[in-house]
């Protein structure tokens, strides 16, 4: 392939912890092919050389959060042919969408010694809130392999595979015993999308919801079971009340437990 | 069988078998303590088996306990089935090379390995035959699990303690086994007398059993064990009254009580990761990032996802409740239409391992008092 037909990738970043662009760099086996397959035109914490755009692919990570990002993310998006958004802050606020259930003015006085120089927004939300996404990947942080999966389907012109549905499919595919029907731990698995790889409940952990509701998912009829595990109604918004905080299902049902 | 060609192995001798199995060469399966349950593992030792532990089970509990028995299968049932070793959760299908203007197809090896899984409860020997119909003498048959069949030495072992969750009495496969094994057990424990009546179903079996020490067994002992299994039908936690169930759930296709089941139903498709008899799978094609080379996977599906009836223009079963109706009726009424059996063998993993407990002998009983 002549360099100058490879598709032009930027990676762009928000609010964000950094964690989910750096996924890329981690892709260590992967990382050759993926250099040799798109030029990396704009990509900051891999390289000073920046490319002009237009760009083919764009990575965008990060919530937005303040007046000025809600300006940039059209601009983004206009030099942009494909936009992807990598993670919960991209696709649901991310933590920092916690500030949502409060008056962010409240925060800023606490934390900032010059609240006057802070221009933020009430809320931290997904970049789809903001522009059209072409493809959403979830995870806080994502897994590196369905980033290279999804380069790799637009890349071969094919649909990648990125189920929809429960953690618990992989899990028990993995052959996982049921953390919560075995222990009585509380598991966000069930309502949440596949795509770890069943992380926590590989080390006898409760799912903790890193990829955000599943297709379909019935968050108060676990929120319901949850009470007989003797969890209270202020750990059940607690439980929802995580990394995607603001993702529509887990916000309704972190609400009813306020 | 008759009870002529019974005998006992008593526990101190119960490591030959196996010891014998390994001498012939087989792979040996069986029930083990993991991660707080009783999963099926490779085990090369009588003493690796749960021994002394059982477990209690409700509707999405299951608490394993240690008890002062020191059975070697004095629990009732884990989460794993044997499904997962005849037909793997994920498995390789064939991958494909790029040429100038083709491409060439390699097969994934697939090699037949010999395999004897130990402690087969009867609900489950009824579920491989299920899918023995499915996968190897079916339509669709799957070479490989074919080939894993045709190697597979099964001891099966007698229920005589079954668990709140249970009903193979009301789907007619259990507590004892009637045949599909080359060896089979009952466990007889009194706290003094610890000892095994065996019985051999097959060749295979008679040839590893003369490799046993046993002797033959005493009327008394065979009564003892017949009378444990019988005690055991009367124990069933659940029932599930089969009896024109098929047609009822035919004619409630359109009732409200679906959507009241959905109320519940996470949509999670653990009730059919844990099913002995589920054996739905998504084929899955990826290329490599340089597109020179494509791979095609299998993977355990679940008719709980809204992809799994995906055709063009979306998914059929959209909605939560078309989805659980999918499978309870697939389970009793389309399965009985489709090969001529339930696909229900009652061993009640579905309720134990469901996340919120819900119960199909409960809804389809409620179906059939609403009808």
């Amino acid at each position: 392939m002549s360099p100058i037909k490879k598709p032009k990738l930027a990676v762009w970043k928000f609010a964000s912890c950094d964690g989910c662009q750096l996924s890329l760099l981690d892709c260590e086996d992967e990382l050759l092919a993926i250099a040799d397959a798109v030029h990396i035109a704009n990509f900051p914490e891999a390289s000073r050389a920046v490319a002009k755009g237009p760009y083919d692919i764009s990575l965008v990570e990060g919530s937005i959060t303040t007046p000025h990002d809600a300006e940039r993310i059209h601009k983004i998006r206009r030099s942009s042919k494909f936009l992807i958004t990598i993670g919960a802050c991209a696709t649901s606020g991310g933590i920092q969408a916690l500030r949502n259930f409060k008056d962010v003015n409240d925060f800023i006085s606490i934390v900032y010694a010059n609240p006057e120089y802070i221009e933020t927004l009430n809320k931290s939300t997904p970049i789809a809130d903001h522009v059209f996404v072409d493809f959403e990947l979830r995870g806080c942080p994502i897994n590196k392999y369905q980033l290279v999966e999804v380069l790799n389907a637009y890349l071969n012109g094919r649909k990648p595979n990125i189920p929809q549905y429960s953690v618990c499919v992989e899990c028990k595919r993995k052959g996982n015993v049921c953390v919560m029907v075995a222990t009585g731990a509380p598991c966000l698995g069930p309502v949440t999308q596949a795509g770890c790889g069943a992380i926590c409940p590989t080390y006898q952990r409760g799912c903790f919801g890193c990829f955000g509701p599943k297709e379909t998912p019935n968050t108060s009829s676990l929120a319901d079971w949850y009470k007989n595990l003797k969890l209270s109604e202020d750990d059940i918004m607690r439980y929802f009340r995580s990394f995607n905080a603001f993702a529509e299902p887990f916000r309704k049902e972190s609400e009813a437990h306020e | 069988m008759n009870n002529e060609s019974k005998s006992v192995i008593e526990r101190k001798d119960f490591q030959a078998l196996f010891d014998a199995l390994s001498a012939e060469g087989y792979k040996i399966s069986g029930p083990t303590v993991r991660d707080n349950a009783v999963i099926y593992d490779e085990i090369g030792s009588a003493e690796e088996l749960p021994i002394g532990w059982t477990d209690h089970q409700e509707g999405g509990s299951y608490r394993l306990t240690k008890s002062k028995k020191k059975t070697l299968f004095g629990f009732i049932l884990g989460p794993y089935t044997w499904k997962k070793l005849l037909y793997p959760p994920e498995k390789k299908i064939w991958e494909a090379q790029k040429s100038d203007r083709s491409f060439e197809i390699v097969e994934a090896e697939s090699k037949p390995i010999k395999q004897a899984f130990v402690g087969v409860r009867p609900c489950e020997l009824k579920a491989i035959g299920i899918q023995d119909k499915i996968l190897r003498d079916g339509q669709h048959s799957d070479p490989e699990y074919g080939a894993l069949r045709r190697n597979l030495f099964i001891v099966a072992v007698n229920c005589t303690n079954p668990g709140n969750n249970c009903f193979c009495v009301s789907m007619n496969s259990g507590p004892g086994v009637s045949d599909g094994f080359d060896l089979a057990l009952t466990e007889m424990f009194n706290g003094k007398d610890h000892y095994f009546v065996i019985e051999a179903g097959s060749r295979a079996g008679k040839k590893i059993l003369e490799k046993i020490p046993h002797r033959p067994a005493k009327p008394e002992e065979l009564e003892q064990a017949e009378k444990a299994v019988e005690r055991a039908a009367s124990k069933m936690g659940r029932s599930l009254d089969m009896k024109g169930l098929k047609e009822i759930l035919h004619n409630n296709f359109d009732s409200h009580y679906w959507g009241e089941i959905a109320k519940r139903c996470l949509t999670c498709g653990n009730c059919t990761m844990v099913c002995p008899t589920c054996f739905c799978c998504n084929i899955e094609d990826t290329t490599n990032l340089g597109g020179d080379r494509a791979e095609r996977r299998r993977y355990w599906d679940t008719c709980y996802s809204v992809d799994f009836s995906y055709i063009h223009g979306g998914s059929i079963r959209s909605t939560d409740y078309s989805r659980y109706r999918q499978w309870l009726m697939h389970k009793i009424a389309y399965w009985q239409d489709q090969f001529g059996t339930p696909g229900c063998v009652g061993c009640g993993r579905c309720i134990t391992w469901c996340p919120v407990g819900i119960d199909i002998t409960e809804e389809a009983g409620a179906i059939r008092e609403k009808a």
